[in-house]
């Protein structure tokens, strides 16, 4: 023991080093996932943080209760809504603009590629403020550029599916940013060689194109879908400020119904079901992706 | 051979037009924000609506001050910033501890730091919120910044370049009866700029834009960021779209700057970084 204690001391600086940051993570990061396990079987709310003695176990209630409730059926479609239209939408754009960018290294070029990126690193506060207004049926910008072309008004969040429908368009302006980047990386890391040697091998644009370049860019493609999906899956801010998860429940994602059950209605049991719940889901689809990624490898 | 390269010419022509056409599209929202906080309130709700302002104000940016306590949200906010670049150098010596030293489970503790990047906000959310209250940082300013010090995103890039730092150079140090601390701030500091710039200006843009959990945590408005003051303003004037994209410009436009200072840096944090 003592020896334990002087090796300790006399190794103190990498533990120095590392403890703050350590302590940080372990306190913020992982203890709450054993707290948000246990408090998912009670009812812990207002009375329970007020008192603990207020606490009980109600066993596997909670997530009984979830799979009755009707908002959180809404929510799980609707996420799963968001996923399936913008994932998809994120990935195309992102990969078609560092197609384009890749042309050339000039200005003109630089400057888009800010451009392109600036959405990302906006406040998504700010954007939805904006795009609030552009969206607003009576004033908005939207609307009034339709009606130049005889379009009729288009309650762009009025309505349960063109609401969900104009938060995955503005989250998909936003996600373009980041991926457009990663896929450009990868763009520039392939070497010139295997253009020229399919150009003499006489290959058309397209087929470089579906033959070489998308191939290529495999890593690339498969790292920016399951961290796009992640981010899908966990999307949030866009209804909770645009829609507060309306009209009629038609936007509400897992995650704010989460934040809405914890921070709204108090019912701290119940959300961190609802978060496990997500949580495994996360997990599940992760690793769903690498499997099929490593039976893409095998072949 | 000459018709190969107009070919290519041509095709650099298309894509540099359909870039043209596609950035408009994607800025357009920031033109509209940016042209539309001029605009006196009678002017905002004109249809048709003018691109330009025809009268221009700057009343709307006064009313921030004034009406709503913008004064406030930016304190709160540049406090946050200066915080987190505390944790910024929290995570800068774990990068270090985990690069050149060695102890018994090294890796296996690196494991679990990164684990720590797989878990989603939704679910640590509750359960720290409820560790705050236990230790009574509820609507305080330490509540709102001490959950989001440590990064394992930023402890694993530390780390990725003070590897390449040569470990000859630190020894020798020690050989000349430097400390290891005196190292760390006299060596190792100076030789990572780079990724502590990186670094700087990813932590910036973050703290900068902090909203969910400054929401939770503070029920002050003296507490609040300039992004829960935002949303406070849209729930409270929200007809009043000129006042709403002067609050939106006003939280935009500092970001928007550095970035165009910093663009090449901020562009490859994220290629290294991958995401956020």
């Amino acid at each position: 023991m003592n020896q334990l204690v002087k090796g300790t001391v006399r190794n103190r600086h990498p533990f120095i080093f590392i403890a703050p940051a350590l302590l940080i993570l372990i306190l913020f990061s992982l203890i709450p996932i054993i707290i948000a396990f246990v408090i998912s079987f009670t009812d812990m709310d207002l009375k329970g943080l007020a008192d603990w003695s207020n606490i009980s176990f109600i066993g596997v209630e909670n997530y009984t209760n979830l799979l009755a409730d009707t908002v959180f059926h809404k929510a799980v479609f609707n996420t799963f809504f968001y996923v399936v239209i913008g994932v998809p939408l994120v990935i195309f754009f992102s990969l078609g603009i560092a197609l384009l960018l890749n042309y050339g290294k000039n200005l003109v070029f630089t400057v888009f590629r800010a451009v392109y990126f600036m959405p990302a690193i906006t406040n998504i506060i700010a954007i939805a403020v904006v795009w609030g207004f552009l969206y607003n049926t009576e004033y908005g910008l939207f609307n009034y550029l339709l009606s130049l072309a005889d379009v009729d008004k288009v309650p762009w969040l009025e309505h349960p599916v063109i609401a969900k429908l104009s938060l995955i368009l503005l989250a998909v302006w936003k996600g373009i940013g980041i991926n457009m980047i990663i896929f450009l990386a990868a763009l520039q890391g392939i070497p010139n060689s295997y253009y020229e040697a399919a150009k003499i091998d006489g290959a058309k644009r397209w087929q470089i194109l579906l033959f070489i370049t998308i191939p290529l860019l495999r890593y690339a493609i498969f790292f920016v879908t399951v961290t796009t999906l992640i981010g899908w899956l966990q999307f949030f801010e866009e209804p909770f400020i645009m829609t507060q998860g309306g009209p009629l429940d038609g936007t509400v994602s897992m995650a704010l119904f989460i934040y809405q059950r914890g921070f709204q209605f108090s019912e701290f049991g119940y959300a961190a079901a609802g978060s496990f719940v997500l949580f495994i889901v996360i997990i599940i689809v992760t690793l769903l992706q690498f499997k099929l990624r490593k039976a893409d490898d095998d072949i | 051979m000459a018709s190969g390269k107009s070919k290519g010419n041509t095709e650099r022509w298309i894509a540099t037009i359909l870039l043209i056409i596609g950035g408009f599209i994607i800025s357009l929202p920031f033109i509209w924000m940016i042209t539309s906080s001029f605009k006196p309130e009678s002017e905002i709700l004109q249809m048709p609506p003018t691109l330009f302002a025809e009268n221009p104000t700057i009343q709307n940016y006064i009313n921030l001050f004034t009406n709503m306590n913008f004064g406030v949200y930016l304190r709160n906010t540049l406090i946050i910033v200066l915080l987190s670049f505390i944790g910024l150098f929290l995570n800068a010596m774990a990068g270090y501890g985990f690069a050149k030293y060695h102890f018994k489970n090294k890796e296996k503790v690196f494991y679990l730091v990164l684990a720590t990047m797989m878990i989603p906000g939704q679910v640590t959310m509750i359960p720290v919120y409820l560790l705050l209250n236990e230790m009574g940082l509820i609507n305080t300013m330490a509540g709102i910044v001490l959950p989001g010090l440590a990064a394992a995103f930023s402890i694993f890039l530390f780390r990725m370049f003070m590897a390449t730092i040569p470990t000859d150079l630190i020894e020798a140090a020690r050989l000349d009866g430097a400390g290891e601390f005196y190292i760390f701030f006299r060596l190792i500091m100076p030789i990572s700029k780079p990724i502590f710039a990186v670094q700087g200006i990813l932590t910036f843009i973050a703290a900068w834009n902090s909203f969910l959990w400054p929401l939770i945590i503070a029920n002050d408005e003296s507490l609040y960021t300039l992004s829960v003051g935002l949303s406070l303003l849209k729930g409270q004037y929200a007809s009043n779209f000129a006042l709403q994209m002067a609050g939106a410009a006003f939280m935009v436009l500092p970001i928007i700057i550095i970035f165009s200072f910093f663009q090449k840096y901020i562009v490859e944090g994220f290629t290294t970084s991958g995401l956020k």
